[in-house]
């Protein structure tokens, strides 16, 4: 039997500022991991990594990151991830400090 | 002090304004980031975690107090009112914009600074000692051959896509403080029968494969230096493992080879080399040495050091761990700690770096340098001015008196920052320092050198550190590596692991573990933690680390 396929979001870097973005259901992008397009079937991950990835003038690196999903949304499925979407952990920048 | 000449000048404006140029096709989709991506790199511009990073080189470590200057101007208009200073003598701002960088460039070369070289697959910065030029056990001041061999180096047309990136460091001291048996060339420089020249050490290195350098050539004259390292270069530049990225760096190809095979070739490349190089590249370094001539020392009395040295505790702790012997009589070096406990090792804010400048220009000769080990130094102070700079770091936060100790730890960025992380380092760091400022032991503890990296690229250094902390991801948890017995020194030696490595909660007991099994165990109060570990080996602080049947103690204690 096929492993269960692990939920996903698409993520990368954005091109201008370089922080943390989402690709959201409406192929617009997020900073907020909440609101992004959870992915839980892998032929579609892996179409709508391809279609930002071929948005290069948006998004940077684009990849499939591993996310859990609880009752509020996604959650980050690694401490990698996590930091991403929150910022570093020795000052309040970043994403912790916009959503401050 | 160095300044560039029109050909610096001219040849830095030009790549900025290329840069310029790069940054705009990229923005307006003309370049992909394929196209893009190695332009960036050889411009030193990062893509972390979280943002861009710029990498600006400090060559050879040493500022003048304008650049310093510009630096926290840099910091407070396009990051965010700070800087990370590295391991490598560079410095890098963790949040520009993209299209803010050119600016940031042109406003680095307005100093005389730029971030050519600080990637990519090039010879990177040349590190030195950072008591270059005030080391009282000082033979020569290495930092005109460091000069010469970034001006040799840069845009040299042969070493732009080399194997890897290629890092050398240089000192003059026999006292190493420049880590160069940890480079891909070490240059020690020695006199024999009364003769100036170089002990050529070669492929070492730490990372994943980490080894001590091996010493190629025992003297070699000073004027042969530039086409020898051209040689050295060449040799690896055809040999090394470009198949394989893990392989490629030239410590590996000297341990496939065998130093006396390196030797060999290396010998014969640089007798066909040696006749192209017709004395031009010494009357370079004859002008570059004049630029780099020592400040006028003056003889002035050092009453008001002493007054405050016996009547002022915090000025005299101070003194005894960062204050060093200076060659001029009268004057000390004063390293300014940039590990504050609980602070992020190397950051200073621009308001510090302002701070620092100043007191560079009233007290300093103008003079600052950046040290691998991540703190800033004053070189040249007369000690009649200690108690006054003393007063400024003070009230800046600047005047930890921990240098050596403890606390004063290099840490990577880490997973905090790192794209390539694979854990953090810089919690770590803060940890460690703040327990042990609890504790009150730091004093008593004595010289020991922790150093974190939170991969096994190893910026942080840890293979060389007394204690040596690795940060790894085991199976989606951080894990914390130790290594004892490191030496970063002149008697340089790799450490060894302790054994299974310890999650973030078990790090700081554990090693607190280990500084109490080192003082059960020392003999006297100056036998320092490596000497007790020379002494001792492994065995008591994995006794202190481990139970019987290996796995990690409680921590009970
Ligand atoms: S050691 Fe690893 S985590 Fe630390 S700065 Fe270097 S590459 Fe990044």
């Amino acid at each position: 039997m096929a492993r269960p396929f692990t939920p996903k979001v698409v993520t990368g870097n954005a091109l201008l500022e370089g922080d943390v973005i989402y690709l959201t259901e409406d192929d617009t992008w997020t900073r907020d991991l909440s609101q992004a397009e959870v992915l839980t079937d892998e032929a579609h991950a892996q179409v709508r990594l391809l279609e930002a990835q071929g948005r290069p003038s948006e998004i940077v690196g684009a990849y499939l990151a591993d996310v859990r999903l609880d009752d509020d949304g996604p959650e980050p499925a690694h401490f990698r991830e996590a930091f991403r979407r929150t910022g570093p952990s020795n000052y309040f920048h970043g994403k912790q400090a916009e959503r401050a | 002090m160095y300044r560039y000449d029109d050909f610096d000048a001219a040849f830095v404006a030009e790549r900025n304004a290329q840069f310029r140029q790069q940054v705009a096709r990229r923005i307006d989709g003309s370049l992909t980031e394929d196209e893009f991506k190695p332009l960036r790199l050889m411009n030193g511009l990062y893509l972390q975690l979280h943002a861009y990073m710029l990498r600006v080189a400090i060559p050879y470590g040493t500022l003048r107090s304008a650049q310093m200057r510009q630096l926290a101007y840099i910091a407070e208009r396009w990051d965010k009112g700070y800087g990370h200073f590295t391991t490598r003598q560079n410095i890098q701002y963790n949040w520009p914009t993209l299209a803010d960088v050119p600016d940031m460039l042109d406003a680095l070369a307005e100093v005389e600074m730029h971030a050519i070289q600080t990637s990519g697959n090039t010879i990177r910065n040349v590190t030195a000692d950072h008591f270059a030029g005030a080391a009282a056990d000082e033979i020569a001041d290495p930092r005109p051959v460091a000069e010469m061999i970034r001006q040799w180096s840069t845009d040299h047309p042969e070493f732009q896509f080399l194997p890897r990136k290629f890092k050398i460091a240089i000192t003059g001291s026999p006292n190493d403080r420049a880590v160069t048996k940890a480079h891909d060339i070490g240059l020690r420089m020695v006199e024999q029968d009364g003769q100036p020249g170089f002990e050529v050490i070669v492929g070492g290195g730490l990372g994943r494969t980490p080894m001590i350098g091996k010493v190629i050539r025992d003297f070699l004259p000073r004027e042969d230096l530039l086409p020898y390292l051209e040689a050295i270069v060449s040799v690896w530049n055809l040999l090394g493992r470009r198949d394989n990225k893990f392989k490629a760096r030239i410590k590996i190809t000297v341990h496939e080879h065998g130093i006396d095979a390196i030797r060999e070739l290396v010998e014969a490349r640089f007798n066909e080399l040696r006749p192209a190089f017709t004395g031009e590249d010494q009357e370079i370094l004859a002008q570059i040495e004049a630029a780099f001539a020592p400040p006028i020392f003056e003889d002035r009395p050092a009453d008001t050091f002493d007054a405050a040295y016996h009547t002022d505790p915090v000025f005299r702790a101070w003194v005894d761990s960062n204050v060093s012997e200076h060659r001029a009589p009268g004057y000390a070096i004063a390293q300014i700690s940039l590990k504050a406990h609980g602070a992020t090792p190397g950051d200073a804010s621009a308001e510090q770096m302002r701070v620092m400048a100043d007191l560079a220009e009233r007290y300093g000769h103008d003079q600052l340098r950046i040290s691998h080990e991540q703190n800033v130094v004053l070189p040249h102070v007369h000690r009649a001015d200690l108690p006054a700079v003393h007063a400024a770091l003070k009230a800046h936060g600047l005047a930890t008196a921990n240098i050596g100790k403890i606390s004063d730890i290099i840490a990577c960025p880490g997973m905090d920052y790192c794209a390539l992380a694979t854990a953090r380092s810089i919690p770590i760091a803060q940890q460690i320092a703040t327990r042990f400022e609890d504790l009150k032991t730091e004093h008593e503890i004595g010289d020991l050198k922790i150093k974190i990296s939170g991969c096994i690229n190893a910026c942080g250094h840890h293979h060389v550190g007394h204690i040596g902390i690795l940060g790894l991801d085991r199976a989606g948890v951080e894990n914390y590596q130790i290594t004892l017995g490191g030496d970063h020194t002149e008697t340089a030696a790799l450490g060894q692991r302790t054994g299974p490595g310890f999650s973030a909660d078990e790090i700081v007991p554990a090693i607190e573990r280990i500084v109490d099994a080192y003082l059960d165990n020392r003999e006297s109060d100056d036998e320092r933690f490596i000497d007790t570990f020379r002494r001792l080996g492994m065995e008591p602080f994995k006794h202190a680390l481990y139970d019987e049947t290996g796995k990690a103690r409680a921590d009970a204690a």
